[in-house]
């Protein structure tokens, strides 16, 4: 590591980000006491509050950092990454938000339970919050390594994930989730304050958002434009040969969603049909899988009460819409600026052009290192806040529903808290561990590959209980356990068949030797259509775990829970009516 | 009253006609525009202030567009509560004169 490459001023913003974090939640340590504290932050949380703290919690690594690593090096595809994080809220809002809240349970695990009278389906539930867990960790962890290692230059990515992943174990064990509401919540608005300010200087200097763009639409699509190169302020730098063409780039069905077809050498009319399956694949896991997110859902039993949930719906979709628009301009103005970053891979790539495209202003070194910094420290808040937040609810789902339900439910609130110190160290431990194996993948993609793991199972689980009646337990679990463990299962092959096939790529290009692909590429390259059904399996998973869910809850139609009439009721009835049953448990093990 | 079949039936048939309604605003939008670019290529690529038409609406014009369907759908359903709440009220007064 060189000490002297380290800049102070990405260092000390960064630090400070880190520590302040830190400190709040030590501090509102001291102020929670009880287990329902840790849990859901005593459910007082105003609607401003908690708007701000679902936002912040919701726009990680992959928001900050990922989107526009994405949009540099896919182009156009990547654009709807954030159109569908933010807009699946509004599928959340239709048919999920209202019913959720009036039901009143303190976790998807408690829903599951409280609606089929069945703790079987609990375990079920709770390992789906791990799996969806870890998958949306790995990519926060990412960000940390490549965070770590711009402002420690040399620093490698393994030590950087280690470092973060441990000091955010630690403050989860300590602090639980009413600190991380309010910390939460003003992270928030560092990630907009960190992403917008240095937007608005670069686009001041180097030119606006479409000037910028209008820069790719070269024709013939190969060349740079020579001609008026000299005539513009800012002409773009000349790209490398791994970067795509302009065309490729700027129109829809670019390298991300064509990917598979042209690794199986079909040509560009060929794979368009196929494109266009990818693209719809891909939006229906992340509609659908914003809908279902468990460590967002937790977060609407924060709310007093379902006008003030719906209220928040609305606040966060406001908060993070406008977020989203500005991390595509850094992909834009980092391809044009930035193509550098094309040849490089892993946490050097285009992931870390959030970071580094601040320093282009080279006219005024110290703002250019201030900016820098500032978008350093909202990388910090983005995968430390999002990290936190998965932390929280996975050590819940541990701690609440396998040891406080299953294991020991006789446990004394003592206990209680003491495990759920353990399972956080635990958890934590293992998600830093994934994460440290994960850096030649895109943060953006593996984010999305939670997204499709949330819309084959929590989605139609949360969707067919609230809407259907005659849905029974056996119908949801195999609904949900088929479309999940199928989505699971796609994605799980294809990411680490990515990940062996790019280090021996990698490998062999640095030995010199050509490289022979592996038996698993090698059916990618001749079953495109196959690659894009297991790399984006929602087309398919989930139709499937609906079907499921109705076909199986036919068969055991007799099952269907006697008191059906007076859960839908409880679901859908206004508030005012005061039907709302509280189904939280916490004193079952009690009372039995 | 509220413990009637007609009423949960008719309960949940106007939250899901109104939720429905909104989601098919959106779908319309989220489906359509992977369609356009794929039969219109040349007239999505057509610039709109240095933007490719298709890039500005994805990237920008999606999201207030989303917004007005949440504002819409909200004012909408609470407003579909509090008629509920008052039919019971109503139905209450009546069916129990002491009330």
């Amino acid at each position: 590591m060189n000490i002297a490459l380290i800049n102070p001023w990405i260092l000390a913003l960064s630090g400070i980000t880190v520590i302040i974090t830190v400190w709040m939640g030590f501090r509102s340590a001291k102020s929670s006491k009880s287990a329902a504290d840790f849990f859901v932050a005593g459910r007082s949380v105003s609607v401003g509050w908690n708007a701000s703290a679902i936002s912040g919690e919701y726009l990680s690594a992959a928001s900050f950092m990922g989107i526009a690593g994405m949009v540099m090096s896919m182009g156009y595809d990547a654009l709807w990454y954030p159109v569908c994080y933010a807009c699946g809220y509004l599928f959340l809002l239709l048919f999920i938000a209202g019913p959720l809240r009036r039901f009143g349970a303190y976790t998807i695990p408690d829903f599951a339970e409280g609606r089929f009278d069945s703790p079987v389906f609990r375990r079920i539930a709770v390992c789906f919050v791990l799996f969806i867990g870890f998958f949306y960790t790995m990519p926060q962890m990412k960000g940390a390594g490549t965070t770590l290692s711009y402002i420690l230059p040399g620093l490698p990515y393994w030590v950087g994930v280690l470092v973060v992943g441990m000091v955010i174990t630690l403050n989860v064990a300590l602090g639980g989730m009413k600190g991380i509401t309010l910390v939460q919540a003003a992270q928030y608005w560092i990630k907009m304050f960190a992403i917008s300010a240095p937007i608005f200087v670069l686009l001041f200097v180097f030119g606006g958002y479409g000037e910028n763009l209008a820069k790719n639409q070269t024709n013939p699509p190969a060349m740079v434009r020579q001609i008026d190169a000299e005539a513009e302020a800012h002409p773009r730098k000349a790209l490398p040969a791994k970067a795509p063409r302009d065309q490729d780039w700027l129109a829809p069905f670019g390298p991300l969603t064509t990917k598979a077809a042209k690794a199986a050498g079909l040509n560009d009319q060929e794979a368009r049909p196929l494109s266009l399956l990818y693209t719809y694949s891909l939006i229906i896991a992340l509609v659908c899988g914003t809908a279902g997110l468990p460590h967002i859902l937790v977060r609407f039993y924060t709310n007093p009460d379902g006008v003030a949930a719906k209220k928040t719906t609305m606040w966060v979709m406001i908060l993070i819409g406008v977020f989203y628009v500005f991390p595509p301009v850094f992909g834009v103005l980092g391809r044009n600026f930035m193509p550098e970053l094309y040849q490089a891979v892993g946490s050097k790539g285009p992931d870390k052009v959030v970071l580094e495209l601040p320093t282009l202003l080279t006219q005024n070194k110290t703002l250019g290192s201030i900016l820098s910094g500032i978008t350093c420290a909202g990388a910090f808040a983005a995968f430390m806040s999002t990290f936190s937040g998965l932390l929280v609810s996975m050590t819940g789902a541990v701690a609440h529903d396998i040891y406080g339900r299953m294991l020991r439910p006789q446990a004394t609130p003592e206990q209680r808290l003491r495990m759920f110190k353990i399972a956080a160290i635990l958890v934590g431990g293992l998600a830093t561990l994934l994460g440290t194996q994960v850096e030649l993948l895109e943060i953006n993609f593996m984010v999305g590959q939670a997204f499709a793991i949330a819309a084959a199972s929590y989605f139609p689980l949360l969707f067919m209980s609230a809407w259907w009646r005659g849905m029974t337990m056996k119908g949801a679990a195999t609904g949900m356990l088929g479309g999940g463990v199928l989505a699971l299962t796609c994605v799980t092959v294809t990411s680490v068949s990515d990940i062996i096939s790019k280090s021996q790529q990698a490998a062999a290009q640095a030995a010199g030797q050509p490289w022979t692909p592996d038996g698993l590429t090698l059916f990618w390259r001749s079953h495109p259509l196959w690659r894009i059904l297991a790399e984006q399996p929602a087309i398919w998973t989930v139709p499937t775990a609906i079907g499921l869910m109705i076909i199986v809850s036919k068969l055991t139609r007799r099952e269907i829970p006697a008191d059906a009439r007076m859960k839908m009721l409880v679901l859908h009835a206004p508030e005012d009516l005061g039907l709302k049953q509280e189904y939280i448990q916490d004193h079952a093990g009690e009372a039995h | 009253m509220i413990h009637s079949e007609a009423f949960l039936n008719g309960l949940m048939r106007r939250q899901l006609r109104l939720s429905i309604t909104c989601a098919a605003a959106f779908v319309l939008l989220l489906f359509g525009m992977p369609l356009a670019n794929y039969l219109a290529p040349a007239w999505m690529a057509q610039k709109v202030g240095g933007f490719p038409l298709s890039w500005l609406i994805l990237g920008v014009l999606f999201f207030p567009y989303v917004w007005l369907i949440a504002a819409y759908f909200i004012r909408k359903s609470m407003a579909l509560e509090t008629s509920e709440v008052e039919r019971v009220k109503a139905a209450s007064h009546l069916n129990d004169p002491s009330a």
